[in-house]
């Protein structure tokens, strides 16, 4: 019994966070038939963002509200790489609607070019030119509708940008002044700490977890019940509910599938920050950091189907399970005696990299039987 | 999908080989050894590149799994090389299984002593792994993003058997070639490495012909079709699926030659070979030289392979920003790739923004049309 919920919770923990990162990466694939290559680089921008954080929270300023960081460092990677998303999506997925192959190779070079950009640019001007950013995006969008629909609204948006400019600029210098660490450029790992309240192990019913494993379940939790709400009872929630079932009606019958796209892309980038929060406090955080989970997500969305939260939650989950399962050769001590040549088998894949290698045969064979995952989308197309 | 079937015209392609065929001829001996092995190993990769083309190109499949079937071919060649060369070290069996403590070669290592074994298996191994994943994957219509996807997976997948299995195949290390023997001589020294570029150069031109046959006639129509419009394939009587599995299992046996010949001239095959942004990277050799053009393939590869090391070189930090903003240019600006912008409207364009050439006038709807056609 023990054994069994130790394997469970160690599958649920695994699961968990497979289940935030391939989240946005399902809502935007089911909306826009788009694979976003840079999901990977996403998270790695919420891991630095909470390292970053961090750092500026043990500032004499903020020192007393240090153990509330991480708590921040969610809101703030989810708006940090929910505007660099958004920024991706008008300047280059745009322009590719229609062509998901093409798609799929410029967010690669995405990807490269934000790895690279962790690698070489100080953290700390980084830091500004993302606040730059949002400024600039969202400055002008504040304005009150008499300027917005001027003729010299053009002048205000510039204005706006030149003010963001100066603004990132200002605390990019602030920060690299007042932290030594963020002041260079480095390509080297860096450790986030958890907070003391979130080191250590809880007991329950017996058997001990980490905390900040039960901290990654609970924020996986809280972004899948959000996300439900958000998508089902809020008014861009059906909108974009109307756009993923059918896109041309829902333009004819007068919904903005332009805002809808940048929104739901928005979000789905946002969610891969949260997610780069949880994978910062697991191990150490680089700039390669995103690559080890995205295959993962892909994973995921293959098997959950597309359109359909509840095949994600599944998904992720069964996927999670499996993982520890075979992985950690659970079954062995589950089932001592069974026959040698199947125990051998079962040890052979019983290493992390080894486990991946069977969980995939197991999802091709799965797609010999359900080819467009657990839950299709229905519909009479001749091309799903 | 917006290309139109791009076709070079002959007296381009002529010079382009004149040119080619000269140059080869005389890189042996205008060029010091250490470059020429860099020129040879460019064109090895030509080879993965020509079948990245027929799957992508022609047949509309983007796989972002190449790298097995290049790692496999090079993992063959590298198994001959070491289990011949083996015979002064104990057991009779290549030097790392000595590490390891194994005394016994295990079973699939042994097919492998016989050269004509091996020099089947570098290209017919991986051709059928290929067509074995392209079948399972091919039969349940997963197409498109889900297929890249699921080629991705099994890379990854190949990568961790490989990376993982030291007791077999020496795992993250790699096998060693250069150090081995063939025909009585040392594979990394000079004079052998000079008869790889003329054995590359040669396959490289046998492999474009190869190509050339295969997408010309009616095979070569239907992969057309199946990139532009698979049901209205399907539904006149052909069955894509076993079209992909051969077009896919080509280009496999065309990556294993490609990785053996790679394998060679660079003295070491390891699990690198199957990283993910090195098989992304074959894509934009493509996609940059411009895809359903085979020459394009060829070029594509070896001058953006050059242009990588002259850059590493000279600024090691700014590949990686000119690499990923190649993938993005080359799928906004320029879908049809150089090849493609030179022998489609890309130069007229050019003149016309310069007031050097007239316009020439289209009917407004005729264009529109197309568009919408070409959108579905």
């Amino acid at each position: 019994m023990e054994l069994l919920l130790d394997s469970l919770f160690n599958g649920v923990a695994i699961g968990s966070v497979l289940l935030v990162a391939a989240l946005g990466l399902a809502i935007v694939f089911g909306l826009m038939g788009v694979i976003n290559l840079a999901h990977g680089e996403l998270m790695m921008l919420g891991a630095y963002t909470t390292y970053v954080t961090q750092l500026i929270f043990k500032l004499p300023l903020l020192k007393p509200y240090y153990n509330a960081y991480v708590i921040v460092s969610i809101f703030l990677a989810f708006i940090v790489s929910g505007v660099v998303g958004i920024l991706l999506e008008k300047t280059v997925i745009r322009k590719l609607y229609g062509s998901p192959l093409e798609t799929l190779l410029a967010t690669w070079g995405v990807s490269l070019i934000l790895q690279q950009f962790v690698r070489s640019v100080p953290l700390a001007y980084g830091t500004g030119l993302v606040i730059s950013l949002i400024i600039g995006l969202f400055l002008p969008t504040t304005f009150p509708l008499r300027i917005k629909e001027s003729i010299n609204f053009k002048y205000f948006k510039f204005s706006s940008w030149i003010f963001a400019a100066l603004t990132g600029v200002l605390t990019g210098n602030v920060i690299s002044s007042s932290v030594s660490k963020l002041s260079r450029a480095s390509a080297r790992n860096v450790d986030v700490t958890a907070p003391a309240w979130m080191r250590g192990q809880v007991e329950i019913l017996g058997t001990a977890f980490p905390k900040t494993r039960l901290m990654i379940i609970i924020i996986t939790l809280i972004s899948v019940i959000a996300i439900t709400l958000f998508l089902n009872q809020s008014a861009w929630g059906m909108r974009i509910r109307a756009v993923t079932q059918n896109r041309k009606m829902s333009d004819c019958l007068g919904i903005s599938t332009e805002k809808v796209d940048v929104l739901t892309f928005g979000i789905g980038s946002g969610l891969a920050g949260v997610a780069g929060v949880a994978v910062s406090l697991l191990g150490s955080v680089g700039p390669n950091v995103g690559g080890n989970y995205i295959v993962g997500c892909f994973m995921v969305v293959v098997l959950g189907g597309v359109g359909n939260l509840l095949g994600t939650v599944l998904a992720s989950f069964g996927i999670g399970i499996m993982t520890d399962l075979i992985g950690a050769g659970r079954l062995l001590s589950i089932w001592p005696d069974m026959p040698l040549p199947l125990s051998n088998t079962i040890n052979f894949f019983a290493t992390t990299s080894m486990a991946r290698v069977m969980i995939f045969a197991l999802i091709v064979i799965f797609l010999q039987f359900k080819p467009t995952g657990l839950f299709p989308q229905k519909g009479r197309m001749v091309e799903s | 999908m917006e290309f139109k079937n791009l076709k070079l015209n002959k007296k381009t392609t002529f010079i382009v080989w004149v040119i080619i065929i000269a140059f080869i001829i005389a890189a042996p001996t205008i060029l010091p050894v250490f470059r020429l092995n860099l020129l040879g190993r460019y064109l090895s990769l030509a080879i993965v590149a020509l079948g990245v083309d027929l799957i992508w190109g022609f047949t509309g499949l983007l796989s972002l799994g190449q790298g097995i079937f290049f790692a496999l071919g090079g993992y063959c060649a590298a198994m001959y090389l070491q289990i011949t060369s083996s015979s002064e070290f104990p057991n009779n069996i290549p030097e790392f299984f000595g590490l390891y403590g194994v005394d016994n070669l295990p079973f699939f290592w042994e097919p492998f002593r016989s050269p004509i074994f091996s020099l089947f298996a570098i290209w017919v191994i991986p051709a059928l792994v290929a067509g074995m994943l392209g079948f399972l994957v091919f039969r349940n219509r997963i197409k498109g993003v889900y297929f890249s996807i699921l080629t991705q997976a099994a890379l990854l997948v190949f990568f961790n058997l490989f990376n993982g299995q030291q007791k077999l195949i020496n795992g993250t290390n790699g096998l060693k070639t250069d150090v081995t023997q063939l025909f009585g001589q040392m594979v990394g020294s000079e004079p052998m490495q000079r008869m790889f570029f003329w054995v590359t150069a040669l396959l490289v031109i046998a492999a474009w012909f190869f190509a050339k046959w295969v997408v010309k006639g009616r095979f070569g129509n239907i992969l057309i079709g199946i990139r532009d419009d698979e049901p209205r394939v399907r539904f006149t009587g052909y069955n894509p699926v076993i079209f992909k599995t051969i077009i896919f299992s080509i280009a496999g046996g065309l990556a294993g030659i490609s990785g053996a010949l790679y394998t060679v001239q660079s003295g070491i095959v390891s699990p690198q070979f199957m990283t993910v942004p090195f098989s992304i990277e074959m894509v934009i050799w493509v996609a940059v030289g411009g895809r359903g053009t085979l020459l394009g393939a060829i070029l594509g590869a070896v001058f953006i392979n050059y242009a990588k090391s002259l850059v590493s070189e000279a600024l090691p930090a700014s590949w990686m920003f000119i690499q990923g903003g190649l993938f993005i240019l080359v799928v906004t600006a320029l879908p049809e790739g150089v090849l493609g912008w030179i022998q489609g409207d890309g130069p007229r364009n050019l003149l016309q923004r310069f007031g050097l050439k007239r316009k020439i006038e289209t009917y407004p709807s005729l264009e529109v049309n197309n568009k919408e056609g070409n959108n579905e």
